[in-house]
């Protein structure tokens, strides 16, 4: 007769993944990209992660792109902030440094603020797989 | 200092970024996620040559 495999409470907790984690992890994650992944030991996608969205972010600045600021005026304008605002840490330091409002002086600069916005955008979605390894729903 | 790219390579830039946050985000195994990774990558640059070519069909 085959004997049914059991857990303890200690592997089923191992699998769930610690609550603590599931808060701290996306957080991290927001925070500095890729990190979420890094402090759960998932070293080869976390550096990955960093290095494109930092990468993207960087070359979007270098481009001459716009940074969003906090507004309540074209909904455009308010999307925008909610992309760049997703980049975490690199947003708040090209903010405090000022950067970001260099005048547009040819056409890529347009190209460049697509780039900060959707390297914030991909950032929330590292964040919610940071958050699905912590409660153990992906691997 | 200022990038000025072209839109060629800023569509390619691009396309590579998004497709190792997708790749890594959207599957499971190493394997699979190199798989969409590329898949990805294609459909990007497959768009920005079609896209191209629309415009151009438009323009003449």
């Amino acid at each position: 007769m085959a004997n049914p495999a059991k857990t303890t409470p200690r592997e089923a907790q191992k699998a769930a993944g610690s609550p603590r984690m599931s808060v701290i992890a996306p957080a991290v994650a927001w925070f500095i990209p890729g990190a979420g992944h890094l402090i759960q030991k998932r070293w080869v996608r976390g550096i990955l992660i960093m290095a494109s969205i930092t990468t993207m972010f960087v070359l979007g600045l270098l481009m001459q792109g716009r940074v969003y600021h906090p507004n309540g005026g074209d909904i455009l304008d308010m999307l925008g902030f909610v992309g760049d605002v997703g980049a975490g840490g690199l947003y708040i330091v090209t903010r405090m440094q000022g950067w970001g409002h260099g005048a547009i002086a040819h056409a890529t600069a347009d190209y460049g603020t697509k780039f900060l916005i959707v390297a914030g955008l991909l950032n929330f979605i590292c964040a919610a797989d940071a958050y699905h390894i912590a409660i153990g729903k992906k691997p | 200092m200022t990038l000025e790219l072209s839109h060629f390579t800023a569509a390619v830039l691009f396309s590579v970024f998004a497709s190792v946050v997708f790749g890594i985000t959207q599957r499971n195994t190493a394997r699979e996620q190199v798989r969409y990774g590329l898949y990805c990558f294609v459909l990007f640059v497959g768009g920005v040559f079609v896209a191209g070519w629309v415009m151009w069909l438009l323009r003449h």
